[in-house]
Parts: structure tokens; sequence; C-alpha cells
């Protein structure tokens, strides 16, 4: 044991973490060239958009519409200590949409759609499946990653909007019902709010989110170790990671977007 | 025509295959024997270039498996069944069978894909109900002949099949024998058979070769085979505890 000990582990450690970053890069760059070119696999594409998208409505809707309605008290509660609660409509419209919308969704796919892309992707993994896609002429990154990746960018922006309506929602539910607010003054007072960059935004982080939820379940699953613990491993290990990746990512592009 | 040359793999520190040579003429039904866990299995996983030797070459007609085009024009010539199987199980049997008829270039009409995955079925001795359940639903025999009908389904000039007969009752494996041996007789396919199942060996090889140790030990004709003094086929023949193969492994 020496006295550089402590830092050549540190220098491994942020080393192997680089060449993870950059062979999920370089995968990842694989999977949007195969979504470029043809063969383009349709009835793969309709079965994802059906299961990230359409079978996640439930979930997405329950938690916008609960949080939605706990910022307004929370919002109501703070601000009326500087006699300031007629600025609810407005902050939970900004919290709700720029902030609260995309990284609730975010969070929601990645627990609920990586989690299961990852799985089924690990399963055909050391079921041999993949081997057989391959010898069936098929590139497993085409035919399983690439229609899943296409299907998360284009719906859950999507997801994202239904979530900042029903947030929204869930905080006009609980101002007229619990906090004495006007049905139409509060949302028009939203709806004159909002601008452009903040719908914009949200929308891309879900995109974004949509990409990096996809991505990283279909990544975890194609490399998962062998036998019944490889799939446990990836699992846990793609939504471990899609969510601190939706995180940064929603720091990220809150930079971007809003910082002067 | 099939030829390789020093091909070897390791896991880890496990030496599965040191320097397999082993040519397979166009037209032969090749049949590879050998003790379970001796790397039958890893050695057609890099015939077919999903498991990367760490040496050697594989050559198919002459060329480089390790060039792109090579490889997937070779693919689309080729038909494999996998040791368990490995179907899709999120597919009904019909379109495991048919999965090249679905998409890509050869693609066909569904109904015209359908109807051929269930003539590929009545093929392996599946009636046509099996067609539309998912592969769970299925016995593990009922599993390897759906994995048989989608190996031959696209007429393969080149077969694999990995231990096609385990897990059948006789009279099955009776009947999947005689199925490889008129497919590679009426299309002239080259095939190679991983079994331990001397009835297959008999049924369907024009040549056999025994992977021991990371190496083929051995190989000739069936008669070769009867008449060997070899005393590791022997044993294998026979069955034997006894003998130069250890039990325990
Ligand atoms: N992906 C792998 N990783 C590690 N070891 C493997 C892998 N595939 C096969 N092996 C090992 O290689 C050896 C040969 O396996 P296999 O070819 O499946 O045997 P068999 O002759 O019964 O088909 C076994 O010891 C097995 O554990
Ligand atoms: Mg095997």
């Amino acid at each position: 044991m020496n006295a550089a000990a402590p830092l050549a582990t540190l220098g491994r450690a942020t080393l192997a973490m680089l060449g993870a970053v950059g062979r999920f890069t370089i995968w990842l760059g694989q999977v949007l060239s195969h979504v470029l070119r043809p063969p383009f696999y349709a009835r793969e594409f309709r079965n994802a958009l059906m299961q990230i998208g359409y079978l996640s409505l439930p979930v997405v809707g329950l938690t916008a519409l609960f949080t939605g309605g706990a910022l307004a008290l929370q919002i109501y509660a703070g601000s009326s200590r500087f006699d300031a609660q007629f600025a609810v409509p407005q902050i939970v419209a900004i919290g709700v949409v720029r902030e609260l919308g995309p990284v609730m969704v975010g969070l929601m796919i990645a627990a609920r759609v990586t989690s299961s892309i990852a799985a089924e992707i690990a399963t055909m993994r050391v079921t041999e499946q993949i081997d057989a896609l391959v010898t069936l002429s098929t590139h497993p990154l085409k035919y399983l990653a690439a229609p899943r990746v296409l299907a998360g960018v284009v719906v859950v922006p999507l997801l994202v909007a239904v979530g900042d309506i029903l947030g929204i929602l869930g905080g006009w539910l609980v101002a007229v019902t619990r906090l004495d607010f006007a049905t139409h003054e509060y949302l028009q007072n939203t709806v004159d709010f909002l601008d452009a960059t903040d719908i914009t935004s949200s929308l891309v982080k879900g995109a974004a989110f949509g990409l990096i939820a996809t991505a990283t379940g279909c990544y975890a699953g194609m490399n998962a170790g062998r036998g019944a613990i490889g799939v446990g491993r990836a699992t846990k290990s793609s939504v471990v990671m899609a969510a601190v990746m939706v995180l940064a990512a929603n720091l990220l592009l809150t930079e971007m977007f809003f910082s002067r | 025509m099939i030829r390789l040359r020093g091909i070897t793999r390791s896991f880890g520190a496990n030496r599965v295959l040191a320097g397999v040579d082993l040519d397979v003429g166009r037209g032969e039904s090749v049949v590879v024997i050998g003790g379970s866990g001796s790397g039958k299995s890893v050695l057609v996983k890099c015939i077919l270039g999903l498991v990367r030797p760490d040496a050697g070459s594989v050559l198919i007609d002459g060329a480089e498996l390790r060039d792109r085009h090579a490889r997937d024009a070779f693919l689309a010539r080729a038909g494999v069944l996998f040791q368990g199987g490995a179907l899709f199980d999120s597919l009904p049997v019909w379109q495991n069978v048919a999965f090249r008829f679905l998409r890509g270039p050869r693609a066909l009409p569904r109904a015209q894909a359908r109807a051929l995955a269930v003539e590929r079925l009545a093929r392996v001795g599946l009636a046509a109900d099996v067609a539309d359940r998912l592969p769970a639903e299925l016995s593990g025999g009922m599993q390897k002949r759906v994995g048989l009908a989608r190996a031959i389904a696209a007429d393969p000039e080149m077969i694999f099949f990995d231990e096609p007969t385990t897990g059948l009752d006789p009279i099955m494996s009776g009947v999947i024998n005689t199925l490889i041996r008129s497919i590679q007789r009426e299309i002239g396919a080259t095939a190679i058979t991983i079994t331990h199942d001397m009835t297959s060996v008999r049924a369907i090889a024009d040549r056999v070769a025994m992977l021991h140790d990371g190496v083929i030990r051995w190989t000739g004709t069936v008669a070769e085979m009867d008449a060997t003094s070899d005393p590791y086929v022997a044993q294998f023949i026979r069955g034997a505890a006894e003998g130069p193969i250890r039990a325990l492994r």
C-alpha cells in the first residue's frame, strides 16, 4: 500500500466509467444508424408504440394528477406567508410544464418501460433468441433496438404532454375545491402565463428521456450475462442507469433552455 | 464447402477449442459426436460467427467468414437449430417458422407465409393447430420440432442441427432422422449435425467426427467407426464408463 494507491483506484474507476460511456455511445450511434436505414420493421414499431405509449398512460396520468394537486397545496402554503397566494396557478404551471411533468414521466418510463425492455431482451439473450435472429439474417439492433428507441423518442413527448395537462388539472382541482380559486380565473392565469419555450422545453425533454429510457433498456438487455442472474442484473442496472441519466439530462436541458 | 482451420477458443481459463480442423464437402452430412461439455455447441457457433474464435479461420466456399458480406450471404443460405430451440417466445409458432418470410427481402403475403409454415410443421410431424400457439405452451419435444421446422423453412443449402433428437421419443427421433436425411438428399444440402444419439449417427452420417479435448480426435465413415480401434471412439459408441474418456467432467 503506498500513498498513490487511492489515486490509482480512482483513476481506474474513472477510466472504466469513461470506457462504459464510450461503448454505450458507439452502440447508440449504431442503433440510430439502423433507425435511418431500411428495412423498417413496422410491426415491431407499432408494438413498441403500444407498449411504451398507450399502456403507460394510466400510470403517467395518475402520477401527474396527484403530484399537480400536492404541488398546488404546497405552493399555497408557502406563498401565503408572503401574501402571494394569487401566484399559485402560475407557479404550478411552470413547475409542472418545465420540470415535474417531464421528470415524473421520465422516471415512470424508466421504471415501467426500461425494466421490461431490459428483462425481455436479456431473456432473449440468455435463451439464444438473439443468436437465432442473427442466423435468420435479421440484425438484432435493427429488429429489437431500433423500433423501441424510435418509439420512445416519438411517444414519450406525447406522454409528457398528457402529464403536463393532467398535472395542471390536478393543481386546478385542488385549487378550486380546497383553496377557493375560481375555475375560470385559475385556467386563464395558467394559459396566459405559459409561453412557447416552456412547452417546447417540456416536449424536448420528453424526447430525450424517451431515448434514454429505451436505449438503456435495450443496451443492458443485449449485454446481459448468462442465466437468470444475468437477466436480473441487466434489469436492475438498466433502471438505475436510466433514472440517473434522466435526471442528469434534465439538469442539462434546463440549463440549455432557461439559464441566461 | 465448409473448411475450418485451427479454430481455438477459450472462456477465461477454460480452453474449449484447441485447434479444430474440419472439412465438410458440398452435400456431405457430417455428424459431430463428443461428450457433453466438450465444446460441440461452441464449435457450431464459431462456424456461424456467433462466437468469435480466438484464432483460426472459417472458410465457406473459399470466403473468409470474418468478411461481413460473406457472412451475410452465408447466413442467408443457412438453417440452424439451436440446442435449446431458441424460439421467439413473443411470436406464435407459425410466425417463428415463417420468420424469414414475414419481413426483409424474402417477405411473402401473410396468408402465404402462414401456409408455408403449416406445411413445414407437417414435415416435422406437427399438426396445423399448433401453428397459433405460443412456444411456451408446447412440450420440449414439440419446441424442438418447431425449431427444426424454422431451420428448414427457407430450404437452406447448409444446415446446422445441435442435438435435433435430444428429448424426443424414439419414434419421433426416427421421423426427424429420416427428415434430416431426406432434406439433405433432396436439396443436396451440406449438413453438420451434433448428436449423442448413436441411432441418429447411423441414420444421417456420411462421416463422423469426434471432438475431444478441444480437437477433432477422429474422423471416418460409420463403417470405419464401427471397426475403429481408437479407444475414445470405441468407448463413446459403446457408452462405457471405463475407458480413456473420464466420466467425471
Ligand atoms: N458464453 C460462454 N461463456 C463461458 N463459458 C462457456 C460459454 N459457452 C460455452 N462455455 C463453456 O464451454 C464448454 C463447452 O460448452 P458446449 O459447447 O455448450 O458443450 P457441448 O459439447 O455439450 O455442446 C463448457 O464448459 C461451457 O461451460
Ligand atoms: Mg451443446
